[in-house]
């Protein structure tokens, strides 16, 4: 028998970072669904080039940077981060967008800027960004809701349209997109944001197919898929709930004085809240707590001010949905925001440091 | 603002603090059973400090024989409490052991072979407390050896005398740790001891009001002490949620009172003393049946024990007496951790030696399937995602994650920042941790690594100002030292001038430096033959009482050279007495006296001796006055016989002294004496003679066999008054320098030799 | 004309904008602590004349009248770095010249101690060290008082028998660091 020498506390709750990274891979799965469900295959199909370039980008970068390959390899962190990669991108988008897209986010956001939990911007986002912005005709091949569809999109199609840009029956990607009757499909926010572009008001816009009966075809189940894996989330504690909240009543709010002010150039509150990535964006990736703020207080500040950056571009800027650039300007304020909500310790008086 | 806490206490409602996480209790494995009493172990190790503070007084050595509760260390600070021992034998050994604190490091213990009988000394019960007096209480307390007993361990009797307005008396019996039971049982069993206890402490602290502070997952003690209490408005029992780390001093004050314990304070500033519950048991315990702290409840539990219960322990039992008591399985189990103190704060032992203090509530043997992080060789540790986790349980509300990165890039000026001195290393971070970071290790190792810095910074500062300090002074007594001898010089000449009576003390004063002057011409005649002494007569002060007397003085010096060896010895407090009459009359009448030129020569040494100390400064017109002071400073400097030391290092000192200031009275004179160099650009050129004289001399004397030499010539050129100096002891210790000279010399020789020689030539 | 027009504009903007400059450096002068004492502050204060001069703050003068940064054999790499931040220059490597022989193998720190049976008293030691850490009279034994020994070595080369020698602290449970791994893992039959 010898004396065993550690330090306290000697005991754990043996919770382990893969597994909370588990966790939320597996809270996506409600969302995935509905994806797969309104949108046919092209989104598990980049999920799945996503994370096979994510594994082969991360062993690469762990192998040059000499770091225990199989500790941090299968950590879920680098899966996380392919799969809403995969799921942000437009289905129909080709695969080496995909490629691109993830390598950027693991080799440069995450990996050279030190690995997991030294990385100031949250990698998924920057690489949706860094791709919105270079390839700017690529990632607006959305693809509209499978009822919209006049071609048979089943598996095969879609990865051939995926892999070379035509479906095996030789249809182009411009072909599969086009309506029953023959207009170009584009996501609810963009159409949205063209139509008011165009001087239509809301009401005569949301006429277009793709919004559907209620609000948007699809999208609204999308986001209701992500909101149920959220609140799963919030419920076992893996995420905290005052990014979601503050965010979401932020939107709310905005988006309801922008309804109030003027009706028709405005979409309603739940519009806002159950189209483009915001169910996705308040639970999976403002949560992601390597880039967020780290005090409640901060949460909460990041949450409202997500809120207000995604409203702003949603309407006033050039992109039709703003979740993944207002991602990326609350990580930068991150810091700043945690600085200056720094909880008072106990046994100090507020202001006496 | 008492009475509001105590209507919102009567109501059942607290406050609650930050965080605090709820790890498995596992306290069903001991608390069902009574408190066991062990067999006597054979031997007991007491480390002499167990609390914080200092180390007492030994009392006893090695071979007494000691009784039970006989003190064996003497306090002799009120940061110091006695051991005592715990029961009766014999002290075997007093050396260092292993003792229980995580850094293994080992401090003095007494050794005790317990021989069985467990023998009392006297004790003087006391059953009526009314007749004491709070500080006869308090002296009980002290002498009792209570150190807290929760884990920190602080003197109870400091505690117990504090002066100030008291309005909470907080008794902590939470016991909010997992494992632990042994409050929990003492509770149960001496509910009515630890309430007489709590009665002496509100004696002593005269509180508005006294909170028990007990978590509820212990019904039976909460029960005991209701019962206790129940006559007793004045004692509030208050079953608070159970929570970790509810039992940490500052979060007790916050879910009792409501208030927050300030940064950097004691609760007592705040009116507020809490104690532990043992340590009202060990007070009672102390008080009334005289029985100092010599055993406590310690918990032996965890699932590699068969037997896992609550024993009462003799402090100074190893821990693996005790495991045997408890029957350890596994025993076979390569790596088995044994813990003192509960999972969350407590330390593993490195020995099986180490033994129960007064601060161990608890020996923790895990299996490995309840801890298996406790088992862990490599650190599973991972990256930090920052999920912030640690932060939501912190109980000080502190920011973990942001203290480790600091804490890991050894930034402390940001530690201060985020307060990490308000982390009460409770482990509730490193506990949550989804990374399995070791928080509290980091925290611990900066803590004292700021710690250690502290004290390097007030060190520096310390030495700075004492650098500071000590070149000051050499700067002062360079300039008193130059100073003084311009006065002097003016003294004499404006003496000279005059023809009153008082000149006639300074003339003599000029004719013993003269004679002393001479002296040493003398000595020098004799060890370097270039010098003539025809030069010291031929060109002198134009003062010729003076020059006869000291040319009289130095014929004496001569002529005592021989009979000094044989020369009655004469005691130094007669030179002093006789020196300043004597002396005067000698240089008047210019009678020729044996006593007047010894004294002469001795003033001559004194004056050179002086010079060569430069610790003695100090600034006096008179010469009369200064030579008495001199002699009586010779008295005690000089109070033993080494010679030939004494020569060799004044030759040094000379020399080095008058390289450096050349105004000094020795080397004018000197070269006065020596018309050979009395040219234009005579400072530099005297302190160089001077110089060469004296390491001509100490050459001579390296040369010319050490001992011998020394010998001789030291008593040639100034033990003529060397009265009190023993001759016959004197040898052997001659002997012993000698050596050490020849050790020196050989170290120096080399380099020496040249300088000397080149020296000596050039003067002369 | 152009041109010059141009250069009177250019040139009088400049002449403006400098008598602001001046005005404003003049005008909101920050009284910072001199050079010397930051420079004194990062020093180690062990007096120990390893650099050359007789003491810290004669050398933190002199570093910043121009001298060498890297001379500081007690204070190491570290203070090299503190001292190249404060004074915007480059980190260098420690000047081996200054480099004392068994400088930091280990970091504990270490202080001088007396072989008192062979001590003769000299008081050589006294009058060396710069702390006045060692007490002692002539033809007395002479100690070091160890809380004030700075560890500076220079008492060691003047005695002439040589009985001093630096010791390294000892580990005590006051200034142990925490390292756990320098625990000896018992094993028990």
């Amino acid at each position: 028998m010898a004396f065993w020498i550690a330090s306290s506390p000697h005991n754990h709750n043996h919770t382990k970072t893969p597994n909370l990274m588990r966790l939320v891979i597996y809270a996506t799965l409600p969302g995935v669904l509905a994806q797969w469900y309104f949108f046919g295959w092209g989104n598990l199909i980049h999920i799945g080039i996503a994370m096979t370039t994510a594994i082969i980008s991360e062993f690469t970068v762990l192998s040059l940077r000499k770091k225990p390959i199989s500790h941090e390899l299968f950590d879920g962190s680098a899966f996380l981060t392919a799969l809403l990669i995969g799921i942000c991108l437009p289905a129909l988008a080709p695969w080496w967008v995909t490629v691109i897209g993830t390598m950027f986010a693991i080799v440069i956001v995450k990996q050279l800027y030190g690995g997991l939990g030294h990385n100031p911007f949250n990698p998924a986002m920057a690489g949706y960004v860094m791709l919105l912005v270079s390839f700017p005709l690529q990632m607006t091949l959305w693809q509209p809701p499978l009822t919209l569809v006049a071609v048979d999109l089943n598996f095969t199609n879609t990865l051939t349209t995926i892999l070379t840009g035509f479906t095996v029956e030789g249809y182009s990607v411009e072909q599969v997109r086009t309506s029953i009757d023959g207009i170009t499909m584009a996501t609810p926010l963009d159409t949205l944001k063209t139509n008011t572009g165009l001087g239509l008001t809301v009401l005569e816009s949301i006429k277009n197919p793709v919004f559907g009966e209620n609000l948007a075809l699809g999208w609204e189940w999308v986001n209701a898929g992500f909101l149920l894996g959220g609140i799963f989330l919030i419920a076992r504690k893996a995420i905290a709930w005052q990014t979601p909240v503050s965010f979401l009543i932020s939107l709310f709010i905005c988006s309801f004085i922008g309804y109030s002010i003027s009706p028709d150039s405005s979409a309603s509150t739940m519009f806002h809240w159950l189209s483009g990535a915001t169910m996705l964006g308040a639970f999976f990736i403002l949560t992601d707590p390597v880039t967020g703020a780290t005090s409640n207080k901060g949460r909460i500040i990041v949450g409202l001010l997500a809120g207000l950056l995604v409203y702003l571009i949603r309407t006033a800027g050039g992109y039709p949905d703003g979740v993944a650039f207002a991602v990326l300007l609350c990580n930068m304020s991150a810091p700043l925001i945690d600085q200056y909500t720094r909880p008072r310790t106990y046994g100090h008086i507020k202001g006496d440091k | 603002m008492v009475e509001s806490v105590i209507e919102r206490i009567t109501r059942g409602r607290f406050w609650d603090f930050h965080g605090g996480i709820h790890p498995p209790e596992q306290k069903f494995l001991t608390k069902n059973k009574p408190i066991k009493q062990l067999a006597l172990p054979k031997q007991l190790i007491i480390p002499l400090q167990q609390h914080i503070g200092r180390e007492g007084d030994l009392l006893v050595s090695i071979g007494d024989h000691v009784l039970k509760g006989q003190a064996l260390t003497l306090s002799t600070n009120p940061m110091v409490v006695p051991i005592h021992a715990p029961t009766s034998g014999v002290i075997s050994a007093i050396k260092m052991s292993v003792i229980a604190h995580p850094s293994g490091l080992s401090q003095l213990c007494v050794f005790l072979d317990v021989d069985g009988e467990d023998t009392w000394r006297k004790r003087e019960v006391c059953p009526d407390l009314a007749q004491l007096s709070n500080h006869e209480i308090i002296e009980k307390i002290a002498d009792a050896g209570i150190a807290g007993m929760g884990g920190a361990g602080f003197p109870t009797h400091i505690k117990a005398n504090s002066k100030a307005d008291i309005k909470f008396l907080i008794i902590n019996g939470a016991e909010c740790e997992p494992y632990i039971t042994s409050d929990d049982l003492l509770m149960m069993e001496q509910s009515n001891a630890i309430v007489d206890g709590i009665k002496i402490l509100d004696r002593l602290l005269t509180p508005t009001v006294i909170l028990i502070g007990i978590e509820d997952n212990k019904p039976k003690a909460i029960q005991a002490l209701q019962q206790a209490t129940k006559t007793i408005d004045k004692i509030k029992v208050c079953v608070v949620p159970t929570k970790y780390p509810t039992g940490g001093e500052k979060q007790l004050v916050q879910i009792l009172t409501g208030q927050e314990v300030k940064s950097g304070r004691l609760p007592i500033h705040d009116g507020i003393v809490m104690q532990n519950i043992a340590t009202c048991f060990a007070i009672n315990e102390a008080v009334r049946h005289d029985t100092p702290l010599i055993r406590r409840v310690v918990t032996v539990t965890g699932q590699a024990l068969k037997k896992p219960q609550n024993v009462w322990a003799l402090l100074g039992t190893p821990v693996n007496f005790l495991l045997e008591q408890c029957d350890v399985e596994n025993i076979n189990n390569e790596k088995q951790p044994v813990i003192m103190g509960g999972p969350m704060m407590g330390f593993s032992v490195s020995s099986e030696l180490v033994p129960i203090v007064k601060t161990s509530n608890c020996i923790l043997v895990p299996s490995k399937t309840e801890m298996p992080s406790a088992f862990e060789k490599e650190s599973k540790e991972v990256e930090c995602i920052r999920c912030g986790q640690c932060s939501d349980v912190c109980p000080s509300q502190l920011l973990p994650q942001e203290l480790q990165w600091s804490a890991k890039a050894k930034d402390y000026s940001q530690l201060e920042k985020l307060n990490l001195r308000d982390c009460i290393d409770c482990g509730a971070c490193a506990y949550v941790c989804p990374s399995q970071i070791p928080l509290v290790h980091y925290y611990r190792i900066a803590k004292a690594e700021i710690r250690q810095q502290q004290q390097l910074d007030l060190k520096a500062e310390k030495a700075k100002i004492r650098f500071e300090a000590r070149k000051l002074r050499l700067e002062k007594e360079k300039i008193a030292r130059q100073e003084k001898h311009k006065k002097a010089a003016a003294a004499r000449k404006a003496a000279m001038n005059k023809a009153t009576p008082e000149a006639e003390g300074a003339k003599s004063a000029v004719a013993a430096a003269l004679a002393r002057v001479k002296a040493k011409k003398a000595s020098k005649e004799q060890t370097s033959t270039a010098d003539s002494p025809s030069n010291s007569s031929a060109d002198n002060v134009d003062d010729q009482k003076s020059q006869v007397a000291a040319a009289i003085a130095r014929a004496k010096a001569k002529k005592k050279l021989k009979e000094v060896s044989s020369d009655k010895p004469i005691t130094n407090s007669e030179t002093v007495n006789s020196v300043a009459e004597v002396e005067a009359t000698s240089t008047q009448q210019t009678s020729p006296e044996d006593k007047k030129a010894k004294i002469a020569a001795a003033v001559a040494r004194a004056k050179a001796k002086k010079l060569s100390k430069s610790t003695e400064t100090t600034d006096k017109a008179s010469a009369n006055e200064e030579i008495t002071e001199e002699i009586s400073v010779q008295k005690t400097v000089n109070s033993d016989d080494k010679k030939a030391k004494i020569a060799a290092a004044i030759a040094k000192a000379k020399a080095k002294k008058l390289k450096n200031t050349a105004s000094i009275s020795d080397g004018e004179k000197q070269s006065d004496d020596a018309p050979i160099q009395n040219t234009v650009n005579a400072d530099d050129k005297k302190a160089k003679v001077a110089a060469a004289i004296a390491k001509a001399k100490s050459k001579a004397l390296s040369k010319a066999n050490a001992k011998t030499a020394a010998e001789e010539k030291v008593e040639a050129s100034e033990n003529d008054n060397n009265g009190d100096v023993l001759p016959d002891g004197a040898t052997d210790k001659k002997a012993k320098i000698a050596a050490a000279i020849a050790k020196a010399k050989a170290k120096k020789k080399l380099k020496e030799t040249n300088a000397v020689e080149e020296n000596n030539q050039d003067g002369v | 004309m152009n041109i010059l027009l141009a250069i009177l504009v250019l040139g009088s903007i400049a002449a403006i904008f400098g008598a602001l400059l001046g005005f404003a450096s003049v005008r909101f002068k920050v009284d910072a602590d001199p050079i010397v004492d930051q420079l004194d502050a990062l020093l180690p204060q062990t007096q120990c004349g390893q650099c050359g001069y007789p003491g810290c703050k004669p050398y933190a003068q002199a570093v910043s009248e121009g001298e060498a940064i890297n001379k500081c054999a007690p204070g190491g790499e570290d203070t090299i770095k503190k001292i190249a931040d404060l004074m915007g220059v480059e980190v260098q490597p420690l000047d081996d010249s200054h480099a004392t022989g068994d400088t930091p193998k280990s970091n504990r720190p270490k202080v001088a101690f007396v072989i008192e049976e062979d001590c003769i008293g000299c008081t050589k030691c006294i009058q060396a060290c710069p702390v006045d850490a060692i007490i002692g009279a002539a033809k007395q034994m002479h100690t070091i008082i160890i809380d004030e020994c700075t560890g500076c070595d220079l008492c060691v080369a003047p005695c002439p028998v040589d009985c001093i020698e630096m010791r390294e602290l000892p580990d005590t449970i006051h200034n142990w660091q925490w390292d756990l791994t320098s625990i000896p893992v018992k094993q028990l039959d």
